[in-house]
């Protein structure tokens, strides 16, 4: 069967660039970055490579750079690790349209006793800056609010967002995870101090994530053992998917321009001709702040999950913000922070795009996509009624 | 992604019954766009009084859909009466099961069902009569018990799954919790005693004891009605008799082999116990 996979946001393919330079640390370059031996060293010289360019990325010192097992296990270090490095300060500020790995954390700490503040957003998906100024206490041991929202791609005012924190002196940390690769990132001229990413989210492979510490943050490890990492991420490197996220990342910096151009272009072109295809459809999200690759579109009167599963059938592979795909009876929390209307809100399809599509695959999706949704408000109840309050047959 | 059957996505791929019918007999709406799903069910009576046509319009997920499309066919060529016995499970069996955490989908089909039932005869299934344990779906308590009660719920999760109560906000969770723990208590007390576990007979011991109920048993309260029975062979659990006197031509004499010998000797012999009569 045909596969077009516009399902980015939730994971990406291994470049076959990434794959290739991995291989060999498997079975032939298979010795301990730690050890004392020419076999372990040439293993170190290697991790260390990775580690530049991952840092070339991010506009970082190498030093500041620590490896970890993926997106959630840095979001969950640099939270608890620092709130560990402050124990006296019991106030931690986030937003409510977090990835689970921030906004259950966000739980964790509630139920610890900690006060927590989540920011609310408006229509748009955008936070009220006047919000997070009064939300900041001298008791706030950490804020940590999203670089892009990965439902949405809505793109939050990170640096203002920092100035905001770092003039109280609190630390800022950064989910990136949906924003490595996608925008340039440059913490030498940041206000961030921590910032997560994960390999798998660009063509790395999953079970690989980074977190950037500002030097002079303070910071406690949340695996403890070993010296690796600097003592800040115990555990034996994994070699391997370190040399790959190195690769994946200086690909990311040489495609960083056809994302923002070409898959932008496509992005766009699929949203304008769904706009104009399908009626009673509407864009999710701050459509002038937005990463380069993510569309949220609404078709209302229908349900999320039977569009995902019709297109599916088709090949076509998108996500859902809707109840029934996430296993939960609710909507996605990112939309209904948003007040997306019920109407739509169950009807939500997520379209997110990488630098693999092409033209031909978003032809593909228009053609489609109008019949399955066509098809499904025939089948609603509440499809027929809206016609007859508009007065249509 | 969800484990559907065979079955659920050829219903959902291809749903039958789909529409309303414009001058329909019973109509019954249950669901809502907030909710995330709902269903509109209407079905047209023959001159028998049985469901000629049933349709549906439903607004949700690939099994709330195939849920639909199974229900109107489950109850198409019953009467009223057999189609209030369809429960969630009869919908789930016709789909070759749903997954758990989906489980509300044929909910809401006997939902639809027995609203559209009661609009019919002309009652009104008053939601005010009754609690709204979760304000977040508006589920009330008969709802939720009719769930336990049906599909032997044990666990608030399980509640959720089959009628989505506890799945908002979460602050009903103590309410369903007690909600369990009363029916359940409330079946409990409904069962019939668990009878004593019997051992397994030898052949030898069966006989014998079919034997002897039927003389202790059953044979004196025949004979006190002019009848009697004689027993002809015994083949693994099935027992053949041959009726003698008054009940050899009563007409109702396959009853009292059915709902009297045979319940006699299940009782004091076996479960499995098959009571045949013979001509002998």
């Amino acid at each position: 069967m045909r596969v077009v996979y516009v399902d980015n946001n939730a994971t990406t393919k291994v470049a076959p660039e990434v794959l290739e330079v991995m291989m060999p640390y498997f079975s032939d370059y298979y010795g301990n970055p730690s050890s004392m031996h020419f076999f372990g060293g040439q293993v170190q010289r290697k991790v260390n490579e990775a580690r530049e360019k991952v840092a070339d990325l991010l506009g970082a010192d190498a030093s500041e750079i620590v490896f970890t097992s993926c997106g959630t296990e840095s979001d969950n270090a640099a939270i608890l690790g620092t709130v560990d490095s402050y124990p006296e300060k019991r106030h931690f500020v986030t937003s409510r349209v977090e990835h689970p790995a921030v906004g259950n954390v966000a739980t964790y700490l509630t139920r610890k006793g900690y006060k927590v503040n989540e920011l609310s957003v408006d229509r748009e998906g955008q936070l009220d800056l006047d919000e997070l100024k009064e939300a900041l206490t001298d008791q706030t041991a950490v804020v940590s609010i999203m670089y892009a929202n990965n439902e949405t791609g809505v793109i939050f005012p990170v640096e203002k967002i920092g100035e905001i924190v770092k003039s109280k002196g609190i630390p800022f940390h950064t989910d990136a995870v949906q924003t490595a690769g996608k925008i340039p990132l440059n913490m030498k001229k940041s206000t961030v101090d921590m910032l997560s990413i994960s390999g798998h989210k660009l063509h790395a492979p999953k079970g690989i994530g980074v977190l950037y510490i500002r030097k002079g943050t303070k910071f406690s490890p949340f695996l403890i053992g070993g010296h690796q990492e600097k003592g800040r991420r115990g555990g034996t490197e994994n070699v391997p998917y370190i040399v790959a996220l190195g690769k994946a990342c200086e690909l990311a910096r040489k495609n960083m321009n056809d994302e923002n151009m070409r898959v932008k272009a496509l992005r766009d072109y699929l949203e304008q001709r769904i706009l104009e295809k399908i009626p009673n459809t509407l864009v999710n999200g701050d459509r002038s702040n937005r990463l380069p690759n993510t569309l949220n579109v609404s078709f209302e009167y229908v349900e999320g999950e039977s569009i995902l599963l019709l297109l599916s059938d088709l090949g076509i592979c998108a996500s859902s913000g809707s109840a029934c795909t996430s296993g939960s009876l609710e909507p996605s929390h990112v939309l209904r922070a948003m007040g997306v209307p019920f109407t739509a809100a169950h009807g939500s399809i997520r379209f997110s795009l990488s630098i693999y599509n092409t033209k031909e695959e978003m032809d593909y999706i228009i053609e489609n996509l109008p019949p399955i949704i066509q098809r499904l408000r025939d089948i609603s109840p509440f499809w027929k009624d809206y016609l007859k309050s508009q007065g249509k047959k | 992604m969800w484990e559907y059957t065979d079955k659920v996505k050829d219903h959902f791929l291809n749903p039958r019954n789909v529409g309303e019918i414009e001058d329909a007999d019973g109509a019954g709406e249950v669901g809502s766009l907030a909710c995330g799903d709902a269903l509109r069910l209407t079905f047209k009576l023959d001159e028998k009084k049985r469901i000629k046509d049933a349709k549906f319009k439903t607004f949700g997920c690939a099994s709330a859909i195939a849920s639909s499309s199974a229900l109107t066919e489950i109850i198409k060529g019953m009467t009223l009466d057999e189609a209030t016995k369809v429960t969630n499970q009869d919908i789930a069996n016709y789909l070759g099961g749903l997954p758990e955490e989906k489980m509300h989908c044929s909910v809401m089909g006997r939902e639809a069902l027995e609203t559209a039932i009661a609009h019919y005869r002309g009652q009104k299934v008053v939601k005010e009569d009754f609690e709204v344990v979760c304000k977040c779906f508006g589920v009330t308590d008969r709802e939720i018990i009719k769930a336990i009660r049906e599909n032997d719920l044990k666990t608030v999760e399980q509640v959720t799954y089959y009628t989505k109560a506890g799945g908002g906000c979460a602050k009903c969770h103590p309410k369903i919790e007690a909600l369990i723990e009363q029916t359940r208590k409330e079946m409990e007390k409904e069962k019939p005693p668990a009878k004593p576990e019997r051992k397994k007979l030898t052949n030898i011991q069966k006989i014998k004891l079919v034997e002897e109920t039927l003389g202790r048993e059953i044979i004196p309260a025949l004979k006190a009605d002019g009848g009697d029975l004689e027993l002809i062979d015994i083949e693994g659990n099935r027992v053949l008799v041959a009726l003698r006197g008054k009940c050899s031509f009563c007409p109702s004499s396959e009853v009292t082999l059915k709902q009297y010998v045979e319940s006699k000797l299940r009782e004091f012999v076996s479960d499995d116990i098959e009571v045949e009569e013979v001509r002998a």
